[in-house]
């Protein structure tokens, strides 16, 4: 009955990261696309001390419009950080993830300057000459960025417009697998779960669609949709272990996931170097065979750019997770489940059987990526590496795109954008394509972190309860 | 020492929450904060206890203006806070909690563990608790737990004590206990604050009361005053307190449930053994402390909990071990006691929660889409029919005050045939307005020949919606009282024992 935890204000992460941005003006979120909860956000500030609280037979009788929650008999919510610390992020508002994007790209250019030759050779006599140092630092980021743009969106340089805009077809090449699954770890988040199996699942659906991508011998059009299939059905089946334990027994799915993680990539491995399972005849490297032409996407406007049918299968794939998360009766619980599962098994959900569902779905979108991994990524055979980073990238891709559909799209074209573009900056500025690496995972800290972006770009928080102190502080002491 | 408060204000953006307010608190004496929820009540204490910074006012202490930068400042300055939620570390001792915070060290920085024994010790004598320092606090009942926190307060030589809703988590004679406690406490010349919005109390032992609604001081009373004009006060118009309705009518039995009994995993007995029967069209009361196994009885009428052993039916048809779904199916409406946790998804809009336990009703869904038409039209439908204030239907349930939040839920499950009616303490921490609508809107659910079931912990609230009163003590139901019983024979019955002579009712 007595509740020991300090939490007298009641307040929660996702409290304080409601969507919106009253103070600032701009429009709470516009890629929100759940379209009943748009008006809301932009209506009406954040729930909290700070917030008109709506009400109130009171009103009448004094005129005066708003009224205080009293904050110690406010709910405390008792799920586990990580639902709240999801919550907060899938909650964030629009402008902070651009703000995000910005912070990241301006520390990396100071890491990009620090590590310059140039620049490093000028500061030796910065206090004679300055301007050398400034001068070289210019160069330095400038150069850079400009060839991750140019590798990136266009190339000005080049002598035709068609080789100007292949640099944006190769990013949304690559943007493929990161949009399909980023959407999978996205529609789990929402649900409140953390796959972070994506590595596990994209070997595996690797391993299904490869398999009936060498094995036979159909004509494209049914040996396409057939791969992807093999895909969708190796990421579900992988996945839905993970729900189904979760369900049955209540292990945890982020150790679930990481564990399996392992178990696919060694069970993989074993299959390529077994003669008759996946490995390639004739070869004693843990290798596949090629895929067959059959089953390799086709270009949509010629080989010259890197848009294949890949695109269309991830555009698909964003309108069915916008229609399944916003408009559907599933998702819908989904969502409930995600927001507030008590609720949701009040209401008549069954909660486990959401569970092992939502990782099946998941893990389906997770396995469209990996069917792309040997059907347009890497055609040629594939190794134990197959999945490329893309299961944990897609975690970032989610993040960034705060679960929503669209969102996920743009973050998985940003990710895509700076793969392609990192290549190019490698080549032409000597910059180590890690640097990509590190623009991203600052992106991501500083998504995660929406006080400290707030604190730096002086916005008003979202939710002054826990600051005792007014203004410009309150980013600070809210978390 | 005597505390005074000066013209506070504190905004929230453009909210006034405190508006210029000026309290005195004598020593010596107990002073009265009434307000609604909502009224500012507890932003004004904040302020004081320094966990926020007045906009405009000050704070003075025996006519000494001072500045709080923290909890830490107020208490070293002698203000000491007996919280609504304790403040305690459940599997510490008594002694270790009252000395958190200001730990003493003997030599080798060991803890100073028998000198905080010794201070619990002695203000326990002083005021006569029985609190055993070595106890650990997650084994002491609520009430002995909120000693600890009186203890704590006064190891600290506080001479301004702050008790914010301290009886909220009370039984009745727990709270004439605690109003002793104050009495003695203003005896040995302490100042104290005493934030409620339970009438009964404040006439007990208040000694100045100032009313706040709104965030402004709308008035003083003197403790004399009646019960309907404090309410007045409070709400800015005349309450009524008690609850108009007819006799009941009772029909057949609709619920029966026969030896009901739910332990939790390790086998501990939460529900024992209870026995009861709702007829269709009358109001069966559970009354009893919380904690006493009636949220662990609707959990298991409701199929939240498993039922070990025993059998409950409705209207003849076996529900026992039923999921959830197939009873709220079976015709089943349901308010959680915990509305914000169970009862609603605070970020999703009214519309979308007024349909959450009907996310896959043909009513709602058609081949897989949710009806967006259907589901606004039937939120704007309950939006004016429950007389929900807000701004639209597209308004995060969260955002809105507790009363409003509730006429949601009442009005989801008031919406749908019913057959059965639970309602798990229907009016806590919602606002006198809406306490009347709320009542209004259930006796109309009787009238119309359902039958109902009211868990409450308020005694007011059993008695004017009651039409037979179950008293739970420890799981078991101690009897079944006509609603006509006398509030000390229940208060009695809320503690285990069963008056000789009572009446009963079942």
């Amino acid at each position: 009955m007595s509740d020991p935890t300090p939490q007298h204000d009641g307040t929660t992460p996702s409290d304080r990261t409601a969507p919106t941005d009253a103070t600032t003006g701009l429009p709470a979120d516009p890629t929100r696309d759940d379209a009943t909860s748009a008006d809301a956000t932009t209506a009406d500030a954040t729930h909290d001390a700070a917030t008109p609280v709506v009400d109130d037979r009171l009103q009448e009788v004094t005129g005066a419009p708003h009224l205080m929650t009293d904050s110690a008999t406010d709910s405390e919510r008792r799920e586990g950080r990580w639902s709240d610390a999801l919550r907060s992020i899938v909650n964030g508002s629009v402008l902070t993830t651009v703000l995000a994007v910005v912070l990241a790209l301006i520390a990396s250019g100071v890491l990009i300057a620090l590590t310059d030759k140039d620049v490093q050779a000028a500061a030796g006599y910065f206090f004679a000459r300055p301007l050398d140092t400034l001068r070289a630092v210019g160069t330095a980021v400038g150069g850079s960025y400009s060839s991750l743009f140019q590798g990136s969106v266009v190339n000005f340089g080049a002598p035709s417009f068609a080789t100007a805009i292949a640099p944006i077809t190769r990013s949304v090449d690559y943007a493929v697998p990161l949009i399909a699954a980023g959407l999978g770890v996205a529609v789990a988040f929402r649900t409140g779960l953390f796959n972070i199996g994506g590595q596990g699942q994209v070997l595996m659906a690797a391993a299904a669609a490869g398999w009936v991508g060498f094995s036979f011998d159909l004509p494209a059009i049914v040996h396409i949709p057939l791969t992807i299939l093999a895909g969708i059905v190796g990421g579900a089946v992988w996945a839905g272990i993970v729900g189904l334990l979760k369900a049955r027994t209540g292990a945890n799915e982020v150790v679930l996931t990481i564990m399996l993680n392992y178990v696919a990539l060694y069970l993989v491995s074993f299959m390529l170097r077994t003669p008759g399972l996946l490995q390639a005849g004739g070869s004693p490297n843990p290798i596949s065979p090629a895929t067959r032409d059959s089953a390799v996407l086709p270009s949509l406007f010629g080989s010259r750019f890197g848009i294949d049918v890949g695109f269309l299968v991830a555009l698909v794939a964003v309108v069915v997770v916008w229609w399944l998360m916003n408009k559907s009766s599933l998702g819908f619980r989904f969502r409930t489940v995600g927001e507030n599962p008590r609720a949701a098994r009040v209401a008549g959900m069954s909660v486990p059987a959401l569970t092992v569902w939502v990782m099946v779905i998941s893990g389906a979108l997770i396995g469209i990526a990996g069917a792309y991994q040997v059907e347009g990524a890497v055609t040629t055979g594939f190794t134990s590496g197959i999945d490329a980073g893309i299961g944990f990238d897609a975690i970032t891709v989610a993040l960034l795109g705060r679960s929503r559909p669209w969102g996920v799209f743009g973050a998985g074209v940003l990710f895509g954008a700076l793969k392609a573009g990192g290549y190019s900056m490698q080549a032409a500025n000597g910059v180590p394509i890690d640097i990509v690496l590190v623009v991203q995972s600052l992106i991501v800290l500083f998504v995660a972190a929406p006080p400290l972006v707030r604190s730096i770009f002086r916005l008003p928080a979202p939710g002054a309860r826990k600051a005792p102190r007014a203004s410009k502080k309150e980013a600070v002491v809210t978390k | 020492m005597k505390l005074e408060l000066r013209g506070i204000t504190k905004r929230f953006g453009s909210l006034v929450a405190n508006d210029h307010i000026s309290i005195t608190v004598e020593p010596g004496e107990v002073h009265c904060l009434l307000g609604e929820n909502g009224a500012g009540k507890s932003t004004l204490m904040n302020v004081l206890y320094g966990m926020y910074q007045a906009d405009e006012g000050e704070i003075l202490l025996d006519d000494v203006v001072q500045a709080f930068d923290g909890p830490g400042d107020a208490m070293r300055s002698g203000i000491g806070m007996v919280h609504q939620h304790f403040m305690l570390v459940p599997v510490f001792t008594v002694a270790e909690n009252v000395m958190l915070g200001q730990e003493e060290t003997a030599f080798g920085g060991r803890l100073d563990l028998a000198g905080a024994r010794k201070r619990v010790r002695e203000i326990s004598e002083r005021f006569g608790f029985d609190v055993d320092p070595d106890a650990r606090v997650e084994d002491l009942p609520v009430g002995v737990q909120q000693r600890v926190e009186i203890i704590k307060a006064l190891s600290r030589d506080a001479s301004v004590l702050v008790f914010d809703e301290p009886t909220a988590v009370l039984t009745p004679q727990e709270t004439d206990e605690l109003m002793g406690i104050m009495r003695q406490l203003r005896e040995a010349g302490t100042a104290i604050v005493f934030i409620t919005h339970k009438l009964r109390e404040v006439r007990e032992v208040a000694d100045r009361i100032t009313v706040i609604r709104l965030g402004k001081v709308v008035g003083e009373a003197s403790p004399t005053a009646s019960n309907s004009e404090l309410a007045a006060l409070m709400v800015g118009r005349s309450v009524e307190l008690v609850v108009d309705k007819a006799p009941a009518t009772p029909g057949d039995a609709a619920l029966v449930v026969e030896g009901l009994t739910v332990t939790d995993p390790t086998g501990l007995v939460l529900v024992d053994d209870v026995s009861f029967t709702v007829r269709r069209g009358e109001v069966l009361a559970i009354a009893g402390v919380q904690g006493n196994g009636q949220t662990e009885l609707t959990e298991a009428i409701m199929g939240l909990e498993p039922v070990r052993s025993g059998r409950i039916t409705l209207d003849g048809r076996e529900v026992t071990g039923r999921s959830v779904k197939q009873i709220l199916d079976a015709g089943v409406g349901f308010v959680p006691e915990d509305r914000k946790e169970d009862g609603l998804v605070g970020e999703f809009t009214i519309a979308e929660n007024l349909m959450l336990d009907r996310a896959d009703s043909a009513d709602f869904v058609r081949a897989g889409t949710i009806r967006a038409a259907e589901r606004d039209a039937f939120a704007d439908e309950k939006i004016a029919e429950f007389d929900i204030r807000t701004p639209g239907r597209t308004t995060a349930a969260g955002r809105l005050s507790g009363g409003n939040q509730q006429k949601i839920v009442l009005a989801r499950e008031l919406s749908r045939p019913l057959r059965l009616f639970v309602a798990a303490q229907p009016t806590r921490g919602i606002d006198v307005g809406s306490i009347e609508f709320v009542h209004k809107r259930i006796v109309e659910t009787r009238d119309s020949g359902v039958p109902v079931i009211v868990v409450s912990t308020e005694l007011d609230e059993v008695v004017a919606l009651a039409d037979r009163i179950a008293v739970m003590y420890r799981g078991a139901i101690v009897g079944i009282v006509p609603a006509s019983t006398p509030r000390d024979v229940l208060g009695l019955m809320m503690a285990g024992e069963l008056p000789a002579g009572t009446e009963l009712a079942a």
